[in-house]
């Protein structure tokens, strides 16, 4: 591997992850929030491959894979859940879906 | 040239996730900017000899997450809406944006620590089959508790976004 550092892939992986909470804290579209929830996932498992890689060890790639799999029901589920709220509000704002029960 | 490679796809990855948090227009073009994120992501991980992760990453997140996406803000006919609300998220954005440096500044002090080398790895550390391999191996269970989530996430995403439930 030679010249990188596992530092450096660390230091991108929380780069994006902290892009992603920016995105989720300023962003009020719901659609977006949920992609900086995904670009969060990403940054986790970047951080565990190349941690996995560090220590020599195929773990951390398992651990990445379920993380993929977790995401991939979470985005299955909360767009379900942003098309059910579309239909009965007709917004994707966040702050106009504030109520837990109208 | 692995340095070349990771500079490439690092400055891409962060380039496009700004592109996703920035765009403030479209949603679609938030969704266009997840995939070279996502895309650039999979050639770090293959960087790191981890060539079924980004297969699979470019499978299932560039393929069919970010299409789901794509099909839900269709299927909505979504505007740009949900632009940053200047008069009611000031203390939200200094709050993110202190807690961001704050993340920032201890990340950097702890890895900045501990540098250990990259260890020398077998020829087929993270291939499909050294990972197919510990999958179906050690962590079988693991894999069918991903499947019955996987059963429940579909039928939980069915019974959500139906209409009326007879």
């Amino acid at each position: 591997m030679g010249d990188v550092s596992p530092f450096q892939f660390q230091v991108v992986a929380a780069l994006i992850f902290m892009i992603g909470v920016v995105g989720v804290l300023t962003r009020r579209n719901m659609i977006v929030m949920f992609m900086c929830i995904e670009l969060m996932l990403n940054a986790a498992n970047l951080s565990l491959v190349a941690f996995s890689r560090e220590i020599g060890d195929d773990q951390g790639q398992i651990l990445a894979f379920m993380v993929m799999v977790v995401a991939a029901v979470e985005v299955a589920v909360g767009l379900a859940i942003i098309i059910s709220l579309v239909r009965n509000r007709d917004t994707v704002n966040i702050e106009d879906a504030s109520q837990m029960k109208w | 040239m692995r340095m070349a490679l990771f500079w490439i796809f690092s400055v891409a990855a962060l380039g496009s996730a700004v592109g996703v948090v920035g765009n403030v227009r479209n949603p679609i073009n938030s969704a266009l900017n997840l995939v070279v994120s996502m895309l650039a992501l999979a050639g770090l991980y293959v960087l790191l000899e981890a060539q079924f992760i980004g297969l699979i990453q470019v499978m299932v997140y560039a393929g069919a997450i970010v299409v789901l996406f794509l099909f839900v803000i269709m299927l909505l006919n979504l505007r740009g809406s949900g632009a940053p609300n200047a008069e009611t998220q000031p203390l939200v954005k200094l709050a993110g944006t202190a807690l961001v440096a704050g993340g920032s500044y201890f990340l950097v002090r702890v890895l900045a620590t501990g540098r250990a080398p990259w260890p020398d790895v077998d020829p087929d550390y993270g291939t499909t089959r050294a990972i197919g391999e510990a999958l179906y191996g050690d962590y079988v269970l693991a894999v069918q508790v991903a499947g019955v989530l996987l059963l429940a996430g579909i039928i939980a995403a069915v019974v959500l976004a139906k209409k009326r439930l007879e």
